[in-house]
């Protein structure tokens, strides 16, 4: 009886995995635990705990998976509604750290409600799009515009621009493909490039600064620019082939900061230098195209837009990410999917990763 | 309308568009990786050899290890500086957040004065701030424990194991010696100047005066390095390689640090120079300067209260006396006035004067200091007695140019060129001399009137106690002229061989040997019967001298008693001596800054130093210098 359940229960579980990601993922933690171990192992060894995180994170996707895209639904409403209130409370309550108030006291912990919205924001405007689905007009993409900047805006205020990028990114590429208009899109571009200098305003000094400092990073070796130079020696010095695992000269010296986060990225080109980076390319364009594939497969359009988005959100996270480290994007706070160290950002890719799994297992059963 | 559907049903058509955007968003992801892609080939491949090349800067950093300090000792071996270890307490002024929240908090486990912080803050002016200065010098071992223990409180405070130089004798020759010092702006630009710089990485003093200075780069050594592997906090990880430093060269003086000590002591608390050289190599026995300073006080960098004291002390310890002051040698010049005389054919050594104890020249009078005079005066007495008209008559009889001309090769008014800085020409009187002293034309003139006292080593005649002590050995050694060194040799470090200094006769003079013999006897004579008789009697060997009394001002034809001139206003005493007589091992030159009568002061001093050099023989206690000359006692103007 309970061999029998089991058996049932595993088959369940298959039935809802998808194996190209699956594979593509496992390729990434793999190479994520070895590149923290090195990163780590003399120091604190982080490579424990984040395979506690890579645990804690694959469940969540396995339960996920197992969700129908339906189900999935209702939980976009609940989801945003309390993320945003939770921004708000923020806003008026949070914690101010290294100045900028990202932080909820709980009491016995804190979180970071910013997080929730990477999910939440997407499922949210899918929802929208999937119930206005029979007469869309422009009122609902001005809708779903609104829905976007709320979470968006106060993300940006707090002030976390790597967050807010991913929740924009997010939101946006659901409008992008529930059809919003080339014209519209390209009007927004020239509109966004016109306003920039306004924008250059709204930054704040560090963020203006992070932006100059890529621009010319020897202009401030020892402060803001020492992240990016010290990164870009790291990558450089890697050459063709690396200088080989636990060999980095630059991160066992610690000359490259937050090595086994959002630069660990440093860590491993140093390494493993431009055949690693390429197998790296690789595993995440097999990613993003497993993703889109599975968007383009999916039977309704809170599925297609939710997976698409989901998708370009890997891509968002990675391009960032990359480009970050590789001094040719201004430094924010953008983790490497699924390599970098951190159990709250796992959190949010496996469960994205969890939902395109649902969506690729539930696509016929939604045509029948 | 903004949006081309009014309706978004699921459609073929609204399928095939979302396809499209699949593929479009596709063909941008492609697009993007591949901006990430040439990025990596410009960094890997293309940028490769830079970022290694800033990679290894990064890690490698070459850590400077000082060479030892090669260490002095006089011609017995006896150690005039070396080195030891001692601890230090060191701050890098770029590491501390707060330097005075620091220092203070120090304070309270390591005793650090306010003349501690003073010196601190001078160091910091000076020197670049991620250096690493000290606070405290020689920490005890109670101090060291102490910061140890407390030592996670103060980042960019370290204890460090340095080498010190020590100066074990104090005082004594730390004229000739010199000493050490922090190294300053001149010296970085000499360092420079002497393609030196990589050489002086990590090392923080440099010798200033005397030998530390003049031998700095024998003395200094080759630094060493470590590569050593660095972290981002700039700590060492790990040495990768070592190439160790060769200690400095070590020197071996002339000087007989025994004898400077005796001679040292002979002159009390008197001011005055003695220099001692041995004729044969022209190797310096003992150079004294007193009063004398204690170089110990310099090595880092010197109390403001002891650099006030050294330097407005109105005995002038500072001062070299033995080089840079120059003094008219009174009747010490008289054996050269004597040998240029015989040299140049104006006299022979039996012809005589009578001395009727004066000289009238153009309608002016000079006296001799023995009412009456000395009566038949030959070169003999005209010597041992010091007789002042006999040189009156040679001076006007020789002239100035052929006194001038026969002077200067025994290097009267030009530096011996001693392997020490700081050494005055002095003046050797000439009309050419005076013509440019002189800017005004009617003081440019030379007067015959001057050439009368000049013999009599007065008038313009001003010569420093070496230059004195220089023509004595030339004199004893028949002519023959070596260079006055202070370093007999260098020994070299690493393989142990020695470089002789100064072992060639600069010069020889090829003077008559009966002429030489002449004044030698002549010398011996005032030691024996003469001026300087009382101080060497008794002497068991056999001796040659001659005493001078060199004026400070003029009398103006009234009496000189010595009692009733202020002491800085009295004569200066002077005595130059050799020993023994058949084959010279010493000649010296003695100075007492007003000590009135060069027999009374100047001569016991230089009988005590060759009773020592010669017999091994110490002084009884200080007691020669009380035992005051009768008013009988021989002495000259």
């Amino acid at each position: 009886m309970i061999n029998d359940y089991l058996r049932r229960f595993r088959a369940g579980l298959v039935a809802h995995l998808d194996l190209p990601l699956l594979l593509i993922v496992l390729c990434l933690m793999t190479i994520g635990l070895f590149t923290i171990y090195s990163a780590t192992y003399y120091a604190t060894n982080r490579t424990g705990d984040q395979v506690l995180n890579l645990a804690v994170g694959f469940i969540l996707m396995l339960a996920v998976a197992r969700l129908s895209p339906q189900k999935l639904m209702r939980f976009a409403v609940p989801l945003y509604v309390a993320g945003v209130v939770l921004l708000v409370l923020v806003a008026l309550f949070g914690i101010t750290v290294n100045g900028s108030r990202r932080w909820l006291s709980l009491g016995f912990t804190r979180i970071q409600p910013s997080e929730i919205l990477k999910i939440a924001t997407p499922l949210m405007i899918a929802w929208y799009f999937q119930k206005h689905e029979a007469a869309l007009n422009t009122r609902h993409y001005i809708g779903a515009c609104l829905l976007l900047l709320i979470p968006f805006a106060l993300i940006a205020k707090q002030p976390d621009l790597g967050t807010a990028v991913l929740v924009g990114s997010a939101g946006f590429y659901v409008i992008f493909f529930a059809g919003l208009s080339w014209k519209v899109i390209i009007g927004l571009v020239v509109a966004g490039a016109s306003a920039a200098p306004f924008l250059w305003h709204m930054l704040h000094d560090y963020q203006r600064r992070r932006i100059l400092t890529l621009l010319d990073p020897s202009s401030d070796p020892l402060g803001a620019g020492y992240h990016i130079i010290q990164s870009t020696i790291a990558i450089g010095s890697g050459g063709s082939f690396g200088k080989g695992w636990l060999e980095g000269t630059q991160t066992h010296l610690e000359f490259i900061p937050e090595r086994h986060t959002d630069f660990i990225f440093a860590v491993f080109s140093e390494e493993h230098g431009l055949l690693g980076n390429g197998i790296l390319l690789v595993l995440y364009l097999m990613l993003i195209g497993r993703g889109l594939i599975i968007a383009a497969n999916a039977s309704t359009l809170f599925a297609r837009v939710l997976a698409g988005s989901i998708s370009l959100s890997f891509f968002t996270y990675a391009f960032v990410n990359m480009g970050m480290v590789s001094g040719i994007l201004p430094v924010v706070g953008v983790p490497l999917p699924f390599m970098s160290y951190g159990g709250t950002a796992l959190v949010t890719l496996f469960l994205g990763l969890g939902m395109l799994m649902s969506i690729q297992s539930h696509r016929m059963l939604v045509k029948q | 309308m903004l949006i081309r559907h009014s309706s978004f049903n699921t459609t073929d058509s609204d399928l095939d568009r979302f396809r499209n955007r699949i593929v479009v968003v596709a063909a941008l992801v492609l697009l993007a990786f591949g901006v990430l892609l040439a990025r990596f080939v410009y960094l890997q491949v293309i940028q490769h050899d830079y970022y290694t090349t800033r990679a290894e800067d990064n890690r490698i950093s070459l850590v400077p290890i000082p060479p030892n300090r090669g260490t002095i000792v006089d011609r017995n071996g006896i150690v005039l500086a070396r080195n030891y270890s001692a601890f230090t307490l060191e701050i890098t002024p770029s590491k501390v957040k707060d330097l005075d929240a620091t220092i203070d908090a120090l304070a309270t486990l390591v005793d650090i004065q306010p003349k501690d912080k003073r010196r601190f803050r001078k160091l910091l002016e000076e020197s670049k701030s991620f250096e690493s200065l000290p606070i405290r010098a020689r920490l005890s071992d109670e101090e060291v424990a102490r910061f140890a223990a407390n030592r996670y409180r103060f980042p960019g405070v370290e204890v460090k194991a340095r080498l010190f130089r020590q100066y074990p004798l104090g005082p004594s020759a730390s004229h000739a010696i010199g000493y050490i010092n922090r190294i300053n702006k001149k010296d970085l630009e000499h360092i420079e100047a002497n393609d030196q710089a990589a050489n002086y990485k990590g090392t923080d003093h440099i010798g200033k005066t005397g030998l530390e200075q003049k031998y700095e780069f024998h003395l200094h050594g080759i630094t060493g390095y470590e590569r050593v592997e660095i972290d981002a906090g700039g700590r060492a990880v790990r040495g990768l390689s070592r190439t160790a430093p060769v200690s400095g060269n070590n020197l071996t003086l002339t000087l007989d640090i025994k004898l400077q000590e005796i001679a040292e002591k002979a002159f009390g608390d008197r001011r005055g120079a003695l220099v001692a050289i041995e004729p044969s190599t022209g190797g310096i026995l003992a150079l004294v300067s007193t009063p004398s300073f204690d170089p110990n006080l310099f090595i880092d960098g010197i109390r403001a209260e002891d650099w006030n004291e050294l330097n407005d002390s109105p005995n002038r310890p500072m001062i070299n006396r033995a080089l840079n002051g120059a003094y008219p040698p009174g009747s010490t010049f008289k054996p050269f006035m004597a040998l240029a005389a015989l040299e140049l054919g104006k006299r022979t050594a039996g012809q005589a004067i009578a001395d009727p104890g004066f000289f009238n020249f153009g309608g002016h009078t000079f006296r001799d200091d023995k009412k009456g005079g000395h009566g038949i005066v030959d070169m003999y007495k005209s010597i041992v007695e010091s007789c002042d008209t006999y040189y009156y008559i040679l001076a006007n009889d020789m002239g100035i140019d052929n006194i001038a001309r026969f002077m200067a090769p025994l290097g009267f008014g030009s530096k011996t060129g001693i392997d020490i800085d700081g050494e005055s020409a002095g003046v050797l009187p000439s009309p050419e001399w005076k013509k440019r002293r002189f800017k005004r034309r009617e003081q440019q003139k030379w007067f015959a009137g001057e050439t009368i006292s000049i013999g009599i080593g007065q008038g313009y005649n001003a010569y420093t106690p070496i230059q004195l002590a220089q023509a004595t050995a030339m004199l004893v050694n028949n002519g023959v002229l070596f260079r006055p060194h202070l370093v007999k040799y260098i020994t070299d470090s690493k393989s142990g061989a020695k470089t002789m200094i100064e072992p060639q006769p600069l010069r020889s003079l090829h003077w008559k040997k009966e002429h030489v013999e002449t004044i030698k006897k002549a010398m011996v004579g005032v030691n024996k019967e003469g001026t300087g008789a009382r101080a060497f009697a008794g002497a068991e060997y056999t001796s040659g001298g001659k005493t001078g009394t060199a004026q400070v001002f003029s009398l103006k034809g009234s009496e000189y008693k010595a009692s009733q001139i202020k002491e800085h206003l009295r004569d200066h005493a002077l005595f130059i001596a050799f020993a023994p007589v058949d084959e010279p091992k010493i000649a010296l030159a003695v100075l007492v800054e007003n000590g009135g009568f060069g027999a009374q002061s100047a001569a016991p001093i230089a009988r005590m130093v060759l009773d020592y050099y010669l017999l091994g023989k110490k002084p009884k206690g200080a007691a020669q210098e009380d035992e005051a000359a009768t008013e009988e006692d021989p002495h000259d103007q």
